[in-house]
């Protein structure tokens, strides 16, 4: 039996947008790069499913929306483990599930991370804007209507190119250097403005705690730990930053750039994250406690490709 | 006696990692009015003629940022450049080699967009505090805000909002104490020698001298952004009632 190619919000959950792997090339126009916040999460669901890496798929935060099958698909849950559930079953992570017309697919309480993605065979029927589907909230475009889930929409399916999904085994082999530890220190390297800080700051960023702060979204995870002085303060005219960027503002506090960050800031870098620490990073909440380890742009480097090798044998099948 | 004009100074170039996925290029000169000159031509020429894995060219005031993807830059490389070379270093070494080869000097200027500005009133409420500050009156301050074409010096802060320099100087109103958190967009800000064009409804602390009926930033048109560094902006004065008219133009927009 089947229905509508959709499917119905039945409860949209605390934060659930629609990302792809983001809006590039249009930085110089001042449009975040936005898209996902966990890039492996995000390509695993979708390998699961047989769909391209771009192909968006729903960033769903903490607490998951409640979600009615109109037509039956293929879906694949990847990332933060937030308790799902297809008709009251379990639905295991990085798997590819069948799920039938009426059914539903619902969370509860978050086990492990904070960022699970769900695609579908086939993909969202979104209309992309300025080239990508991924949702930006503060401008109010792309994804749905440029918003989070909302109660009782109807969210349009592609149809599924109608061929046997290839059996996936098993997951990506990501080198263990690659995928650490939840609790494993994020990667840096020393950021533009590095030599500003006096030698205690660069000392206690790479080694004392950094609390999340419940002021942490999309935009950026606003840190609280032993405060970062400048050995003098210049005036800095502002530059372009990335996710992963570690800004500084004057209180000492530093903030961790994220995937909806402005496209350039101007207050004092003392460090970047690592790409490949990006992930690990956005599945940390607020009250988590961070540590950080200097790594020099070579290694980070050296990491990104190592990373980006994995992404290639998924798309060309040989993951 | 006859005095040679001094050289102008050359401005100095330098290439700075900014993480794992983007290079500054950053222009050094005693005036960063210069040094953003610079980049905004360098900026051009570059986007004419980008090495592999590059996603992006987005510059800033006296930098411009090439956000890259660290393994299209490697797999691109000539072979003699990945003799186990990082990406930054490969990346690094293509962009001074086609520093070397640019001209910037012929560097075409950028389009001349003019943009109407309905001045004072409840378009700009800082107007006349702009003049007082200024020791001017508010027709002064139009008179210097519209004399000559100015540039576009960089788009950030948010989608579409432009940066544009350099008045007089006798426009030099500081930065207001308080910022406002709600300026209407179209609003025309002032402050030391500069202008921004808040696209949308954003907050602000920059002093409101007008506003314009144009859309800066539509992401749904062909062009989202009305302006991008490198352009010349034009600033003309309207009165209210041709304010309304062209706003009245605008709407029914997607």
């Amino acid at each position: 039996m089947s229905g509508p190619l959709s499917i119905e919000v039945v409860k949209p959950g605390l934060l659930s947008t629609f990302q792809d792997l983001g809006r590039r090339g249009q930085q110089h126009l001042g449009v975040p790069l936005n898209g996902v916040m966990d890039e492996r999460a995000h390509r695993t669901a979708n390998w699961l499913v047989g769909n391209a890496p771009g192909a968006a798929t729903l960033e769903m935060t903490l607490l998951g929306p409640n979600l009615r099958f109109g037509a039956p698909v293929r879906i694949a849950l990847s990332g933060a483990d937030l308790s799902a559930t297809l008709n009251g079953q379990p639905v295991p992570l990085n798997e590819a599930v069948q799920a039938a017309a009426g059914d539903v697919l619902a969370f509860g309480a978050p086990k492990r991370g904070i960022r699970a993605y769900l695609a579908v065979e086939g993909g969202y029927a979104l209309e992309p804007v300025m080239g990508s589907m991924s949702t930006n909230v503060r401008a109010g475009f792309g994804g749905l209507g440029g918003k989070p889930l909302r109660k009782d929409v109807s969210i349009p399916l592609s149809p599924a190119p109608g061929r046997t999904l290839p059996v996936r085994g098993a997951l990506p082999a990501f080198a263990a250097d690659i995928m650490r530890e939840p609790d494993a220190p994020l990667r840096v390297m020393a950021g533009r403005e590095h030599d500003m800080f006096t030698q205690e700051s660069l000392r206690a960023f790479g080694a004392e705690a950094y609390q999340i702060t419940p002021q942490s979204d999309r935009m950026g995870y606003r840190l609280k730990g032993p405060p970062l002085e400048r050995r003098r303060t210049t005036e800095m005219l502002s530059e372009a930053v990335t996710a992963g960027t570690v800004q500084v503002p004057p209180d000492g506090q530093p903030i961790v750039l994220m995937a909806d960050c402005q496209t350039s800031g101007g207050y004092p870098r003392i460090a970047h994250v690592a790409w490949v620490d990006l992930p690990r990073l956005a599945q940390c909440a607020p009250g988590a406690r961070l540590r950080f380890e200097w790594i020099d742009l070579a290694e980070a480097q050296r990491l990104a490709v190592s990373q980006a090798r994995v992404f290639g044998a998924m798309e060309n099948g040989t993951a | 006696m006859m005095v040679d004009a001094p050289e102008p100074m050359s401005p100095t170039w330098s290439l700075h990692p900014s993480g794992d996925r983007s290079l500054v290029i950053l222009c050094t000169h005693e005036d960063p009015k210069v040094a953003n000159g610079w980049c905004r031509a360098l900026a051009r020429a570059l986007a004419d003629d980008l090495p592999a894995g590059i996603d992006g060219v987005v510059p800033a005031m006296v930098s411009v940022a090439l956000h890259y993807a660290p393994d299209r830059v490697l797999d691109a490389a000539p072979e003699p450049l990945r003799d186990g070379s990082s990406p930054y270093a490969i990346l690094a070494e293509q962009v001074w080699a086609r520093m070397a080869a640019f001209d910037l000097d012929r560097v075409p200027a950028g389009r001349e967009i003019t943009i109407p500005v309905c001045y004072g009133g409840d378009y700009g409420p800082d107007l006349q505090e702009v003049a007082d500050i200024s020791g001017l009156t508010p027709q002064e301050v139009i008179a210097l805000h519209t004399a000559a074409p100015v540039d576009v010096l960089a788009v950030g802060f948010a989608p579409g909002h432009p940066y544009v320099g350099y008045f007089d100087a006798r426009l030099s109103p500081g930065r207001r104490s308080s910022p406002r958190s709600d300026v209407p967009a179209g609003t025309i800000g002032l402050a030391n020698r500069q202008s921004v064009i808040y696209p949308t409804r954003l907050p602000g602390g920059w002093n409101l001298i007008g506003r314009t009926p144009l859309v800066l930033f539509d992401p749904y048109r062909a062009e989202p952004s009305l302006l991008v560094a490198g352009d010349r902006v034009r600033f003309v004065a309207i009165d209210p009632a041709a304010f309304e008219t062209l706003a009245a133009g605008q709407e029914g927009r997607p």
